[in-house]
């Protein structure tokens, strides 16, 4: 995990059929919350075609829609379908964090940070800052342990950056 | 940016949750089954009535612990390969104000205020922002900063060259 680039992550661009387009993007707004939300959309996407405000589309029913959607998380394009929690709210602390590492030490301080469990997500970026991550813990005091563990086995100073106050958070990737 | 994105940060938990809720947390948090009636699977997985499963995920909807019941694409697959961390330097009298506009832009997926550290970390916004080309992601880091240049003293775009290591958040089977 630790060597995985960018770069091999996107080894390749998909060519998308319209109905995989249309739901990869209308998808990630959200899913209809009732009984049969795949049956919901086929019925939607048809209203839409004969109502010319869709083009393209195959005639869509549940079945169809059910095994474009499975394909798609089969593949890797969709990771992951259902409901998105604030993390907060699963009762943790949460925090961004960054670390000044010498070039030299680059690989030996990144296997320590990843060591850790409560070390999310990782990343080399390009700055004098030149690894960030994200710790996540079951309560305030342990993050400041884990702070304090990443300090004393590196022996490096972790700038710690919790959020004062959030903006905006929402991802959504058009096809 | 990623299966389960940190929305949230720094705050312990300020809600508490309710034992069904838990186990509805418990249940979902690695996805629903794309099977013709999801929610009744959760429903028959909690033991209660699909009514009381849809009113609880638009409950839950409307306090904030769900975002957003949808899928999440990998966005490398899809050709978002740049994404650029911009860092700024706003007054603080108006960076509150300024964050929320910059936030509402389309491109940008996450926007915080952050605590400065001086002398070393002098950045108080951060937003993140994706875009399939370098170029993407210079224009909107310009877009930004055509915005903040009033109230702006420095800035800067840290682009991701690698990815050390990404894993989801998840709920632990404990009392939360």
């Amino acid at each position: 995990m630790r060597t995985a680039t960018i770069e091999s992550a996107a080894e390749k661009i998909y060519a998308f059929s319209t109905l995989e387009k249309y739901l990869i993007n209308t998808l990630q707004k959200g899913l209809p919350i009732c009984e049969s939300p795949f049956a919901m959309i086929a019925e939607q996407i048809n209203y839409q075609t004969a109502n010319n405000t869709l083009n393209g589309m195959p005639v869509c029913n549940e079945k169809l829609i059910i095994e474009t959607l499975n394909n798609l998380l089969q593949l890797g394009i969709l990771t992951r379908f259902g409901p998105m929690f604030d993390a907060a709210c699963l009762g943790g602390a949460f925090t961004l964090a960054a670390i000044d590492v010498p070039h030299s030490r680059f690989e030996e301080v990144a296997d320590i940070v990843n060591s850790f469990p409560q070390v999310a997500h990782n990343y080399e970026r390009s700055h004098q800052l030149n690894m960030w991550f994200v710790i996540g813990t079951e309560s305030q005091a342990e993050i400041d342990y884990v702070i304090d563990a990443i300090e004393s086995k590196t022996g490096l100073t972790v700038l710690n950056v919790p959020k004062l106050e959030e903006f905006y958070v929402g991802l959504y990737f058009e096809v | 940016m990623s299966v389960c994105t940190l929305k949230s940060e720094s705050s312990e938990s300020s809600q508490s949750m309710t034992e069904l809720q838990r186990r509805y947390i418990l249940l979902t948090q690695n996805g629903l089954p794309i099977v013709p009636k999801p929610f009744t699977w959760l429903a028959d997985q909690l033991g209660i009535s699909l009514e009381n499963v849809l009113t609880m995920t638009k409950d839950m909807q409307d306090s904030g612990i769900i975002r957003r019941v949808a899928a999440v694409p990998n966005h490398y697959k899809l050709g978002y390969k740049h994404n650029g961390m911009t860092v700024w330097d706003v007054e603080d009298c108006e960076a509150s104000r300024l964050g929320k506009i910059i936030g509402d832009l389309p491109f940008v997926s996450h926007c915080y205020l952050r605590p400065r550290h001086l002398p070393h970390w002098h950045y108080n916004i951060f937003a993140m922002v994706h875009g399939k080309t370098q170029n993407d992601i210079d224009e909107y880091k310009a877009q930004i900063q055509h915005i903040l240049i009033n109230h702006l003293r420095s800035n800067d775009m840290l682009t991701s060259t690698r990815i050390l290591k990404k894993t989801g958040l998840r709920l632990k089977h404990k009392e939360v």
